[in-house]
């Protein structure tokens, strides 16, 4: 009454198949990140020194370094956190928390839904409109770094809010059932075991903002500039429109400069996610429930 | 002279409803001072809405409606301006230990430190004293600094008792508290309760019809969200004028 049947013997040919499937499917996906990666290191690695990131561009952009590109990526990203990190965490901690489900919270979810849809390119009119000309703003650090802002919003809320969804609802019953307040609950018990998870989903975002091009390009980065921005309401260079400059705007640069420059970029997205990895796996050991 | 009631809490008409669905309905009883007070029922009876009824945790739950009064020394739990000071007063063990990630002394102490109480002294001495109601201080004396999350689930339940007992509550509800512990450590927590009766009220929620039976001087029988019997603890398994639901649910016969 053990033996095979027919039908026995078809489930594990198409169980043997799918799985062979699935297996060449996933393989697919690691061919593009290891053709990429290895195709910039190998095209950019001769460009790339201390020099390569501490000096200034030279002889019209064709030579020398990109000093001022990375220095204004940092800053328009700095900026960029320093507004959307506190408006996002307090947002997803109204609405993982406080907030009752009803058409208000309904409304609220819906435009992050949508404001994450939006096309970068309709984020930096936006921010053309809003901070350059409406507040008066001006080209400058300010006013990228707040469209920036605005475009990441929505992932800073997403992922803090699954964060700390991630803490057990027992949890938060339990400091409650002692008599403690909803924000002693949430700054001693889900703050403390959801930090990690929120730290990881903002360095996430971080690496996404730093390859945003569209948006700095029209309302804050510059071309080329002779100086070091000073203060956010100054111009400034940045690491991804560099790249697009140096590989389509200017005549006779060496080929190996915009793969430096891809690879600088593509580097600190790297380090950043691997930041990211390693909070995660610090979470995960310390999550003992 | 005004004699204080013999009752800690009295129910009356409580009802209490997720949405559209009712799960209790029209609830009368009286829980005396000092008394173990035992509810048993099968699931979905609708007794740990009635727990969650007593502490107004309906206004932390989307969607759970309560109505009806519950007086807790003769006034009703909504006429407490402070929710907060409400829940102090009634110390909860929930049937799935939650030791907090926090260290077992930050379990304990958590509460009171939220009061505002700073004196590590003070502290430290009601770490013991509540380790100790809950049966818990010598297995854990030497590491009252590691994780209270990392204990067994029997040990998490004795430290949530000990948490629980921090503020002196004088009610004490426990919902199934034995469902995630071993039989001897459900033994010892049973003498606990036996113990701790002597200063608190305690409302006990199982699913043991045995265990309240041992511990129980009243007993409330719940069935689909009614509270169908009240009584004497022996007059709901021996009586002669019985509900037949109760018999049948005492003797076994479902649930």
């Amino acid at each position: 009454m053990f033996e095979r049947t027919v039908k026995d013997q078809r489930n594990q040919r198409t169980e043997r198949l799918f799985r062979i499937l699935f297996l060449l499917m996933s393989g697919v996906l690691i061919v593009p990140v290891f053709a990429v990666l290895g195709f910039l290191f190998y095209k950019g690695a001769p460009a790339l020194s201390w020099a390569f990131l501490t000096t200034w561009p030279e002889d019209g952009m064709t030579a020398g370094g990109i000093l001022p590109a990375l220095f204004g990526t940092l800053w328009l990203v700095g900026v960029a956190l320093l507004v959307s990190v506190p408006i996002g965490v307090a947002a997803a901690i109204y609405l993982s928390e406080y907030a009752k489900d009803n058409w208000m919270t309904r409304v609220i979810n819906l435009a992050i839904i949508n404001l994450a849809g939006v096309p970068s390119i309709v984020h930096a009119l936006f921010g053309v409109g809003a901070f350059v000309l409406f507040f008066e703003f001006g080209t400058s650090i300010l006013a990228a770094s707040l469209t920036l802002a605005v475009m990441t919003l929505p992932v800073v809320i997403v992922s803090t809010r699954e964060a700390l969804q991630a803490v057990p609802q027992a949890f938060r019953e339990a400091s409650w059932s002692l008599g403690n307040t909803r924000w002693q609950t949430i700054r001693h018990v889900v703050l403390p075991n959801s930090g990690s998870g929120i730290l990881t989903g903002i360095i996430l975002e971080v690496s996404r903002t730093v390859g945003e091009t569209v948006p700095v390009m029209f309302t804050g980065a510059a071309f080329f500039l002779p100086y070091l921005p000073t203060s956010v309401f100054d111009q400034t260079m940045a690491m991804s429109l560099h790249l697009f400059v140096v590989t389509t705007q200017v005549p006779g640069v060496p080929e190996q400069l915009p793969f430096g420059v891809a690879l600088v970029l593509i580097l600190m997205v790297l380090v950043l996610n691997s930041a990211s990895i390693l909070f995660r796996s610090r979470l995960r050991r310390r999550k003992k429930w | 002279m005004v004699a204080l009631p013999a009752n800690k809490l009295e129910i009356r008409g409580l009802d209490v409803s997720y949405g559209q669905k009712r799960v209790l309905r029209d609830v009368d009883l009286d829980v005396p001072a000092n008394q173990i007070f035992g509810i048993i029922g099968p699931a979905n009876s609708g007794k740990t809405s009635f727990l969650r009824a007593l502490n107004r945790m309906d206004e932390m739950t989307s969607g759970m409606q309560v109505s009806g009064q519950v007086l807790l020394d003769g006034a009703d739990v909504r006429s407490w301006r402070n929710v907060y000071a409400l829940r102090a007063r009634i110390g909860v063990v929930f049937p799935l230990p939650v030791g907090l990630p926090m260290t077992i002394r930050q379990n304990v102490t958590f509460a009171p430190r939220m009061r505002g109480q700073k004196n590590k002294a003070r502290l430290d001495e009601l770490v013991e004293r509540c380790l100790r109601r809950a049966a818990l201080w010598e297995e854990v004396k030497d590491r009252l600094d590691s994780l209270g999350s990392m204990l067994s689930g029997g040990q998490q339940q004795r430290l949530t008792i000990a948490r629980a007992l921090s503020q002196e509550p004088d009610i004490l509800l426990l919902d199934e508290f034995s469902i995630a512990v071993d039989p001897v450590t459900t033994m010892r927590i049973e003498d606990v309760l036996k113990e701790l009766k002597q200063e608190m009220t305690i409302v006990l929620v199982t699913n043991l019809v045995q265990q309240a039976r041992r511990l129980a001087d009243r007993t409330a029988f719940f069935l689909n969200g009614e509270c169908v019997e009240v009584g004497k603890t022996e007059s709901l398994f021996h009586g002669d004028h019985r509900d037949p639901r109760t018999v049948d649910y005492v003797e076994g016969r479902f649930g």
